[in-house]
């Protein structure tokens, strides 16, 4: 098997930002275990000499002109907000630095 | 951690050799943001700049701003860098709340522009050329506040607010090899190679350049290898010196900091460290972890940057001469001393007075209305010199000083009617009717006066005490309240006291 | 008047141009039809009656003014949840944008409003586009028209529902692997994936932005096309939008009605898409297409695609990844849900955490996990990259096939509409059966799903997917419409009025005209 433990889903819901209960983290540990164990197939064909495709159509050099359009009103922008203080974004303190 | 104690700077460098490494953030001054229209613009009402792409609504896509690359391009030129045939955009993944769309659309693998060098000088003469790794492109993050518990310190905050003005700006983070052999020059030489940084951004006009305004942002990187090893220390970052003098004083903070950990036998941890401006430390903040796996990936949502060689050339041909190279031919071509010319680069004046040099001044009178009155003027207004004045209008200042038609002491009356927008120096000559007297006539009316009435100075003159003329001049020039040219009304007093035998 | 909901929209589109009917009868018919039937089928999240009536009235005056106006001007539309309204409620099937009204419209919707088509609703789909039956809900499936005890594919479930079972003539979907193909399969009904970057994503709710593409759904192939038209072309605000000129698409479909449309069309039938597993009932109808096709002149040749078979586990690498990061999004801070932790410190980062567990299904989660797995330092070049490398397998296979064909078909589902609960144990069955669809997505050519009859051991739609090379849109839809009017002409009727009629209760209701 691809050996998937507990613990890397774990990791992988912290990095993720999902506050995942134990028995979410036990069957996805099982769920992840099949599915690596299945795409991994990719690996078979994925040679040194196959070049990558990130985008299906090959375009390059897609710009936008320096012009300045219309903005949302701070109203809109607002709009969705769960919580606000005057026109900005409020949030629970931060515990972590940057 | 304990609170470092420091070790002496000079013991520092006995032990230890010092490595560095910078990355400056430059935030480009174009019209709109890096990937959407809204405007780029500093200090607006909070929110004010906003759309579905920079405040990362379910939807937003980005489009890319062609003069952020060109701006790119251009200053990764500047810095003699390779310009990427092919270049891409990547997701830098990680959640943070000012970073609307949790990720940071940076670039990674593929930098628009790579493999440059700087040469700087120090103080001392000496020249260190700083290898630049990559300069790449990216957006900035928006701005948080945090409120309640110690003033404005995210420590303790009851919560934090966000502003997405800033979110989306264009950014270039310039990144440096590892910088060896610095020694004891290592805190300058972080502080002359940003200022360089700032100067080139400047020349080319990419940037405002402003540092204090997060225009110019550095995070410096310091290790310290024992003397006789060759194996790199831990390094620390120490992010966001937003100041030239800053960025001396964190360098040899931390010199001094871990050369004092280092030799009672601790350990350096590799972490992110913030500079404290107020008490001139740094302190600890996240150390390096496996959070930090920011699990790069090429951006789907925006297609390869593919310069053409033709397109790299045009924009190479559009760059300034490099800054140092300018100063270096400036100073020699207007002969100025060491001194004098610092005075003009320091006032940022060298713009200003090569375009009056441009429109016919000499340089010395160039350099001298600059850095004097027109400094002095824009000193008492609180703004700057060049915003004052046009260069071709001191120039024009310049000519009539010399022509004869005014005097020191007008043309600093000029200037003034020429600020308040009366119009060109010659304009506001006329309007203010305060041109050199140089039609003789009512100067000889003058002296004929002033002789009369100072007999006494007249028989000297007759003497041939000729110095005896100076009060009959004072006078004369009283009576033609300044407007009369001080050497002709000489060469006058001295004919009517003759002639007057 | 009921049977103004029984018309195609290019037959609404003559009637209101002609003046025979106004945009307000035909709005209120298609909602009292949706208040009747929908409490049952699910195929809506949300129905703007109010808004839409409203719309109709002022298309209505503009017609009255005498207004030249578009073909599809008053026809009723509904909208896949994933697309941005600024006007309704957008939630891509998730509670963490329960009621969410955004303050823009996505580029497709904006084009849809211009064309002055009436939106009647937003339609019902797996979370976040994840899945292929509309279980991924959350707030709860679509019924499928033709079996209510079966699902109606997914993810555009709702979309695919809404026009099989004649609560709008037209509707938008998107397509990532699928969900607007596989579910015009299993509900009887026409599907259209453009090539990628020939519909603007601007405003599409993203899953996997180097796959998803906006398409319309229909249940005529010249109603996809009329759609297509107003849809299609580029947006300079998605920077993947292709520049090119694109044909009428409903030009294309006109021509697939000519006589001998067919003859001379080299037809290549992917060898990899047929045949082991594949339902009995679905090959049976897939191979008397062909014959029927053949019969009416078109070249059919057997062509392989070796690298179809490592196209499932590619896409289950690609759509996680970029998913995990385009899903990174939903924080609490912006927009939509936000949930405090049961216990400990009340943190943004805490907050973050539970908002998304709250938030998110089992499904999502899953995906994001995989995904954040894939890009993880260490297993990216094994994962993704591989995946990656072998997306341009896949392209190779696709350009080598179409210097032989012109066209390539295959079953657009391996089997009928299965039952609800059948694969939710099972995500790796759910997956795999995205097979046929999958390949299209991953090389960004164009793709189209349109019915080929009734798999006999069942009673239920199967459809056929047709494939052509990049920027060939219009070729699907000249040979769709042939082949449509083939079959029909061979069965003598649509498949959908096979369809069973709706509750007889809610039949009563509508004639009633009771809302």
């Amino acid at each position: 098997m691809s050996g998937i433990t507990a613990e890397q889903v774990a990791h992988l819901a912290s990095l993720a930002r999902i506050d995942l209960s134990p028995e979410e983290i036990a069957s996805l540990t099982i769920d992840l275990g099949q599915i690596v164990e299945s795409v991994k197939k990719v690996q078979e064909v994925a040679t040194p000499d196959v070049p990558a495709t990130s985008h299906p159509m090959p375009l390059t050099n897609v710009f936008r002109d320096d012009i300045v359009v219309p903005s949302l009103t701070v109203e809109q922008a607002l709009s969705g907000a769960p919580d606000r203080d005057g026109d900005k974004f409020r949030v629970p303190p931060i515990l972590e630095e940057d | 951690m304990k609170k470092a104690e420091l070790m002496d700077f000079d013991k520092a460098l006995e032990l230890y050799e010092p490595v560095l490494g910078f990355e400056v953030h430059v935030e480009l001054n174009t019209k709109t943001k890096m990937f959407c229209g809204c405007a780029n613009e500093f200090g607006q009402g909070a929110n004010t700049n906003t759309c579905p792409t920079c405040l990362g609504l379910p939807g937003g896509l980005p489009q890319v701003n062609r003069k952020a690359i060109e701006s790119s391009i251009r200053l990764g030129l500047a810095l003699g860098c390779d310009i990427a045939e092919a270049s891409r955009f990547a997701r830098k993944n990680y959640f943070y709340p000012d970073t609307a769309k949790n990720f940071q659309t940076s670039q990674y693998d593929e930098p628009i522009a790579f493999n440059g060098s700087l040469t700087i000088e120090l103080e001392s003469g000496r020249q260190v050329t700083v290898e630049i790794e990559r300069a790449h492109m990216e957006d900035d993050a928006g701005k948080l506040t945090h409120k309640g518990g110690a003033t404005g310190r995210i420590q303790g905050a009851d919560y934090s607010l966000v502003d997405y003005n800033r979110g989306g700006v264009p950014l270039v983070e310039i990144v440096t090899q590892m910088i060896e052999g610095g020694e004891a020059d290592s805190p300058e030489i972080g502080k002359t190679y940003v200022a360089a940084i700032r100067e080139i951004v400047k020349a080319l006009g990419v940037s405002n350049a402003r540092m204090e305004e997060g225009n110019v942002r550095c995070d410096a990187n310091v290790s310290l290898r024992p003397r006789g090893s060759n194996i790199l220390g831990t390094r620390t970052e120490t992010k966001n010196v937003n100041s030239l003098r800053s960025v001396e004083r964190a360098v040899r903070y931390e010199i001094q900091r871990q050369a004092a950990l280092l030799s009672a036998g601790g350990t350096i941890t590799q972490e992110t460290r913030h500079w404290h401006e107020d008490t001139g430390r740094t302190s600890a903040g996240r150390p390096k972890s496996d959070a930090d796996d920011y699990r790069y990936f090429p951006e789907p949502d925006l297609v390869p940057v593919a310069p053409s060689r033709e397109w790299v050339e045009e924009l190479r041909a559009t760059l300034p001469e490099p800054p140092a190279a300018r100063r270096k031919r400036l100073q020699a071509d207007w002969g100025f001393a060491n001194l004098e010319f610092q005075d003009v680069v320091n006032s940022d004046l060298l713009d200003a007075v090569e375009a009056t040099i441009a429109a016919g001044a000499s340089a010395q009178a160039a350099r001298k209305w600059w850095t004097g009155e027109v400094a002095r003027l824009a000193n008492v207004a609180g703004v700057a010199a060049d915003s004052l004045v046009q260069p071709h209008q001191v120039a024009a200042l310049i000519e009539l000083v010399e022509a004869g038609t005014l005097t020191d002491r007008l043309a600093r009356q000029v200037l003034e009617g020429v600020i308040a927008g009366e119009g060109t120096p010659l304009e506001v000559v006329d309007s203010r009717g305060l041109a050199v007297v140089s039609d003789d006539g009512p100067l000889i009316a003058a002296i004929d006066e002033a002789l009369a009435s100072q007999p006494d100075v007249l028989a000297k003159i007759r003497d041939g005490k000729v110095q005896a003329a100076g009060a009959v001049i004072g006078a004369v020039m009283k009576a033609m309240r300044g407007q009369a040219d001080a050497a002709r009304v000489r060469e006058l007093v001295l004919e009517r006291a003759g002639s007057a035998e | 008047m009921t049977d103004l909901i029984k018309l195609s929209a290019a037959d609404l589109g003559g009637l209101l141009a002609n003046g025979s009917v106004s945009s307000v009868e035909v709005t209120r018919a298609h909602l009292d039809h949706i208040a009747a039937v929908d409490t049952d089928l699910h195929a809506f999240l949300h129905v703007a009656a109010d808004a839409a009536l409203a719309t109709a009235d002022r298309v209505d005056a503009r017609r009255a003014a005498g207004e030249q106006l578009g073909l599809l001007a008053g026809v009723p539309i509904a909208i896949k949840d994933v697309l941005a309204t600024r006007d309704m409620p957008s939630t891509a099937g998730s509670k963490i944008l329960e009621g969410w009204i955004p303050p823009y419209d996505a580029t497709v919707v904006k084009r849809l409003r211009d064309a002055h088509l009436i939106p009647l609703g937003k339609t019902n789909m797996d979370e976040f586009a994840m899945g292929s039956s509309t279980e991924h809900s959350a707030y709860g499936p679509t019924r499928n028209p033709w079996d209510q005890e079966r699902i109606p594919g997914g993810s555009g479930g709702g979309s695919a529902a809404a026009v099989a079972a004649f609560e709008a003539p037209l509707a938008l979907g998107s397509d990532t692997g699928g969900s607007i193909r596989q579910p015009a399969a299993v509900t009887g009904s026409v599907g259209v994936k453009p090539t990628y970057g020939g519909v603007s994503r601007y405003g599409a709710i993203a899953l996997a932005s180097s796959l998803d593409q906006v398409g319309p759904v229909s249940r005529t192939v010249y109603d996809a096309a009329l759609l297509h038209d107003v849809i299609g072309g580029h947006d300079p605000l998605d920077s993947t939008s292709l520049t090119d000129p694109w044909p009428s698409m409903a030009a294309a479909a006109r021509a697939g009605l000519a006589d001998g449309a067919l003859t001379g069309l080299r037809i290549g039938v992917v060898k990899e898409l047929n045949g082991e597993g594949f339902q009995a009932g679905v090959t049976q109808r897939f191979t008397e297409t062909l014959a029927l096709l053949a019969a009416a002149g078109a070249e059919i040749s057997e062509v392989s695609a070796p690298n179809f078979e490592y196209s499932v586990a590619a896409y289950y690498l690609i759509l996680p990844a970029e998913a995990s990061s385009n899903l990174a999004r939903f924080d609490s801070v912006r927009f939509g849900l936000r949930e405090n932790p049961t216990d400990g410190p009340v943190t943004i980062e805490r907050v973050m955490a539970a908002t998304r567990d709250a938030g998110f299904g089992p499904e999502v989660k899953r995906r994001i996990i995989l995904g954040t797995y894939a890009l993880s330092t260490g297993y990216y070049d094994a994962y993704y990259g591989s995946a990656q490398k072998v997306r341009t397998l896949i392209q190779r296979d696709f350009d080598a096939a179409f210097e032989k064909v012109d066209l390539l078909v295959s079953p657009s589902a391996p089997t009928t509409a299965f039952k609800f609960g059948e694969k939710l144990a099972d995500p790796m069955a759910m997956y795999l059966n995205d097979i046929t669809t999958i390949p299209a997505n991953l090389a960004g050519i164009p793709g189209m799903s349109l019915p080929m009859g009734l798999a006999p051991e069942d009673g239920l739609p199967v459809g056929l997917q047709v494939m052509a090379p990049a920027k060939q849109d219009a070729r699907l839809y000249t040979f769709g419409a042939a082949v449509e009017q083939l079959l029909e002409a061979h069965w003598g009727h649509t498949l959908l009025s096979r369809a069973p009629a709706l509750a007889p209760v809610e039949m009563f209701a509508s004639e009633e005209g009771v809302i």
